[in-house]
């Protein structure tokens, strides 16, 4: 981590640091955490943060909780790229970029108002990966692809 | 491998089960008219769930189940049926499969089939999920293709109408990527084929896209006609004067070669005059009665496996 970011926060003593998040997604990025304002956790948010690799970046800090890399893989949809940091006692103790899964449960609804999973039978959504790069997804269902654009919009 | 599976997408096969299917509803072919003698599916019974209307789509499920001995149950609308009260998709999937042999399936949502088919215990065969996925539409099509052409492969077809809505097109045109042909799309600006749809079928086969129907149709050993919609325009001077351009001439069907196929989904309503059905070209209507020995084919596969 370069000194200009240490500036904006500080160094945390354990927990989760979600690093080189595309500039503007941090809140998308917290959303499909399923962290809100009352989680009981100090959580710092840098928006706008100058970056080598990226021009600009978002970076967020989870104070105590070390997420689990499922978890945070779905980061991906949203985030390509971003990676993550696991800290204890000021120490970084593993750090990987995250990878998004294969089959996305859940989290999404799917952006066609007439798939049958938006039509209240009781069914999770689920989508495919058909593309990393860009991310594409496909719905199990309705067979409707989305970008990322419309993965945003539709963050359950 | 047939016995038993559901068919929700046509996606779901590849080109030889196409291919067994095609065989297999041509020796059948003589029975859509009078029945099959030996009645192979006597016992089975066939539930027909039609959450909208589409009458053609379930007498023609119907007539193909009783060719083969079959019994049908079901409903064609949701009148009086536990469904009008409020009973979702997955509840009536479920009592039914106790009743049947396998499930029939028509819906408005897109991909009602697929989810309907993970919970059903009998196989599910899609009849169309709104503007989603119809594959037996598709196979009766590339089955008219077959017979009345003489063959799939190097064949030159033609779509003309509404590509950008028109499900027939999305779903047949992606199917015959699988074989060797040449695909020409023809319609207004407005009503182009979808850009994901040309990307994904022009990966296996030239695609060329035309507004003009005339310059392209003395190359067409099939002209697949769609309807242009009114509702698709804003403006309804705009829309006679699209559909105007669409209509087909008899004058223009004389350009192109006197063995060109015109298939058309039905029901047609002025894209294809009266004057076109005299003509030699016409297929439609065989089109839509090999729906039946296309289905009886399939049911048999299904409930048999073979
Ligand atoms: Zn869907």
């Amino acid at each position: 981590m370069s000194e200009e970011q240490t500036l904006k926060i500080e160094k945390i003593q354990k927990g989760t640091v979600i690093d080189h998040i595309p500039v503007g997604r941090a809140l998308q990025v917290l959303k499909i955490l399923n962290i809100y304002s009352d989680i009981g956790l100090t959580v710092s948010i840098a928006i706008h943060v100058k970056s080598k690799k990226l021009g600009l970046k978002d970076v967020i800090k989870i104070e105590e909780r070390i997420l689990d890399s499922s978890e945070l893989n779905k980061i991906a949809l949203v985030a390509e790229g971003a990676t993550i940091s696991i800290v204890d006692n000021f120490e970084v103790i593993k750090k990987f970029s995250v990878k998004a899964p294969e089959v996305v449960i859940g989290i999404l609804r799917c952006s066609n108002p007439r798939c049958i999973t938006n039509t209240g039978e009781n069914v999770k959504s689920s989508f495919i990966i058909t593309s990393k790069d860009p991310i594409i997804l496909k719905c199990h269902y309705c067979e409707r692809e989305m970008e990322t654009d419309e993965i945003i919009e539709n963050i359950v | 491998m047939w016995l038993n599976r559901d068919l929700v997408s046509i996606g779901d096969l590849s080109k030889e089960e196409i291919l067994e299917v095609l065989a297999k509803a041509n020796s059948l072919l003589e029975y859509g008219k009078s029945g099959h003698p030996d009645l192979p599916l006597k016992g089975k019974i066939i539930a027909t769930l039609f959450y909208e209307p589409s009458t053609r789509t379930r007498l023609s499920f119907e007539s193909a189940a009783k060719r083969m001995g079959a019994e049908v149950l079901g409903f064609g609308s949701l009148e009086s049926t536990s469904v009008a009260k409020g009973e979702t998709l997955l509840d009536t999937v479920r009592i039914i499969d106790g009743y049947s042999d396998a499930i029939v399936l028509r819906h408005p949502s897109e991909g009602a089939a697929r989810l309907a088919s993970e919970y059903s215990e009998v196989p599910v065969i899609n009849a169309g999920d709104g503007a989603g996925q119809h594959p037996t539409q598709t196979l009766l099509d590339i089955f008219t293709i077959w017979k009345e052409v003489g063959k799939v492969d190097d064949t030159t077809i033609g779509f003309v109408g509404d590509l950008k809505y028109g499900r027939t097109v999305h779903s047949l045109s992606k199917a015959l990527s699988l074989f060797n042909v040449n695909l020409h799309f023809i319609s207004p600006e407005q009503l182009k084929l979808p850009k994901h749809i040309r990307k994904e079928i022009e990966k296996k086969v030239t695609v060329k896209e035309h507004k003009d129907l005339e310059e392209v149709i003395p190359k067409l050993d099939v002209l697949y006609v769609t309807r242009i919609q009114k509702e698709r325009f804003p403006d309804p001077e705009e829309y006679k004067k699209v559909a105007g351009t669409y209509v087909l001439r008899a004058s223009t069907v004389s350009r192109g070669k006197r063995s060109m196929v015109i298939m058309h989904p039905l029901p047609r309503v002025d894209e294809i005059p009266f004057e076109i059905d005299n003509l030699p070209q016409a297929r439609y209507f065989r089109q839509a009665a090999y729906g039946v020995p296309v289905r009886m084919a399939l049911l048999d596969l299904i409930l048999r496996g073979e």
